[in-house]
């Protein structure tokens, strides 16, 4: 149902790819929906539409969303053939229905890479990100009592460029939105987040070395810098961070090769 | 992994590797323009340049070998990449939508098939000599009064005045800037040169040196059928 608004309402035509399973064939079906208000969210749109499906014994359409306030990156699906549908710095769930005419055919798509297969309708399963993640996205440290807040210093401008590249949200729309399917800005990210920090330092080599290998294995395509990933990111991600990664790596590969390694096997005795 | 190893089979690595073979085709075009350039200076001048080029002789050869590889290596890699980006997405969109991609980034297999049949053409025409046996003996006497050297001058006269050929090289060259005008950024951003600083500047100084590259390479077959470059006497 729709909540009463003054506000005009107005009628649009979802086009939503449906496929049962992976291995089930896909296509496109249409789905009328009248009274939509402007303040509706999308995916407030899709309940509604779905709502009605399961009234009429039908299969609702299966979407991924979990926050519903952009901080999750679940609500994963290309809309009108970008990633998070129309907008700047937007995920799918912070998408309302005024940015759509009425008489609109809004066509919604999972997100499409062969690292991330479809489950089920708009369902992607992008664990690949996980993979890619525990394979250096992390730092080593002894866990115990709270550290002092000031203990390492942070230089301002590392702290807030690392926390522009710490804002990634794992959504997977960088992926979506490449036409190669590849994962550097995500990498990019997470390899940036930490590598700024001080706390990030000793694992810094092995992290990008690491990050990237899984990445390559996932089966993610490779960047040819066109830069669709930053434009279609909910948190404007830029792809500065991917020309960091790139210094990154190229300096962590020389080191590896030549940085003398300890021969000693372990502590005293 | 060795570090050979990593540059060639790695995702960032390729991009190296294509960076850097693109930078040093980057800078031999450059310099091959220059060298060029000289068309417009007395005809002793280009004359003897070539000559100093071709007296290297063993080193010319080690600097053939050298863009020949670096030439290999970047049509391999790029045929590699794009056939590995391609299988990433095995199922197309069904709404193509382009937010930022330039079409010059877009079109860099195109641009390339025309840049290689004419790299091809251009050594077939000048290094190689095919279709022009009585080039091989016109020479030209150096400033010094008895040095014989290849008539470099006279052979670009003759091959421009062939409006075809001044056409395709026009073209040719055209697309060589497009493709340039993607290659110089992303080979900036690929080796890791690029920040929020310096993208501006960057992106300036590869909009103006594509159009630079293109202007003078085209003044060259103009300057000749407009009659400014003659043969000389
Ligand atoms: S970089 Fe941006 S688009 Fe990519 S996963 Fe992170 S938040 Fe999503
Ligand atoms: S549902 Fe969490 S970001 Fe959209």
């Amino acid at each position: 149902m729709v909540a009463p608004t003054a506000k005009k309402l107005f009628s649009v035509t979802l086009r939503i790819w449906r496929q049962a399973g992976p291995q089930q064939p896909g296509k496109f079906v249409d789905y009328p929906a009248a009274n939509v208000s402007p303040d509706m969210s999308f995916l407030e749109l899709l309940d509604v539409v779905n709502d009605g499906l399961t009234k009429d014994d039908g299969e609702p359409i299966a979407f991924a969303h979990d926050c519903r306030e952009g901080i999750c990156g679940t609500c994963s699906c290309t809309i009108n053939g970008k990633p998070h549908g129309p907008g700047k710095g937007i995920a799918t769930c912070q998408l309302y229905m005024r940015s759509f005419a009425d008489g609109d055919t809004i066509v919604v798509e999972p997100f499409r890479a062969r690292a991330f297969p479809l489950v089920k309708d708009l369902v992607t399963d992008r664990s690949a990100f996980d993979q890619v993640q525990q394979a250096g996205g992390f730092i080593s440290v002894r866990t115990g009592a709270a550290p002092d807040a000031n203990s390492i210093p942070v230089p301002k401008e590392d702290a807030d460029l690392a926390m522009d590249a710490a804002a990634c949200i794992g959504c997977g729309a960088c992926v979506a939105a490449c036409k190669n399917a590849s994962a550097m800005l995500f990498v990019a990210a997470k390899v940036s987040h930490l590598g700024l920090m001080p706390q990030g330092q000793p694992e810094r080599d092995k992290r990008v070395l690491a990050m990237v290998q899984m990445m390559d294995a996932a089966g993610f395509g490779n960047c040819t810098n066109q830069y669709e990933c930053s434009a279609v990111c909910p948190k404007t991600i830029t792809h500065d961070f991917i020309a960091r990664m790139n210094r990154d790596y190229a300096v962590a590969l020389f080191r590896e090769k030549f940085k003398p390694a300890s021969n000693a096997s372990g502590g005293a005795g | 992994m060795n570090l050979l190893g990593s540059l060639f089979s790695s995702s960032i690595g390729r991009k190296f590797l294509m960076a850097a073979t693109g930078l040093v085709l980057f800078g031999f075009v450059t310099g091959h323009l220059l060298g060029n350039l000289q068309i417009f200076l007395p005809p002793q001048k280009i004359n003897a340049y070539g000559h100093m080029l071709e007296s290297l002789g063993a080193g010319l050869w080690l600097i053939r070998l050298f863009l020949l590889a670096c030439v290999l290596i970047h049509i391999w890699l790029a045929i590699q990449l794009t056939l590995e980006n391609r299988a990433a997405r095995p199922q197309d969109y069904g709404v193509a939508h382009i937010n930022r991609a330039t079409l010059a980034s877009r079109l860099m297999a195109r641009t390339s098939i025309v840049v290689l049949a004419f790299i091809l053409f251009h050594l077939a025409h000048y290094t190689v000599r095919a279709g022009h046996p009585l080039w091989s003996e016109h020479t030209f006497t150096l400033a010094d009064g008895y040095t014989k050297v290849r008539d470099i001058h006279a052979m670009m006269v003759e091959g421009f005045s062939n409006v075809a050929v001044s056409v395709f090289y026009i073209i040719a060259v055209g697309l060589l800037s497009y493709h340039l005008a993607h290659g110089i950024g992303s080979m900036l951003q690929t080796l890791g040169l690029k920040n929020e600083k310096w993208t501006r500047g960057l992106e300036r100084f590869a909009v103006a040196y594509c159009w630079g590259y293109f202007l003078l390479n085209a003044a060259i077959p103009l300057a000749v059928l407009g009659g400014f470059v003659k043969l000389h006497a």
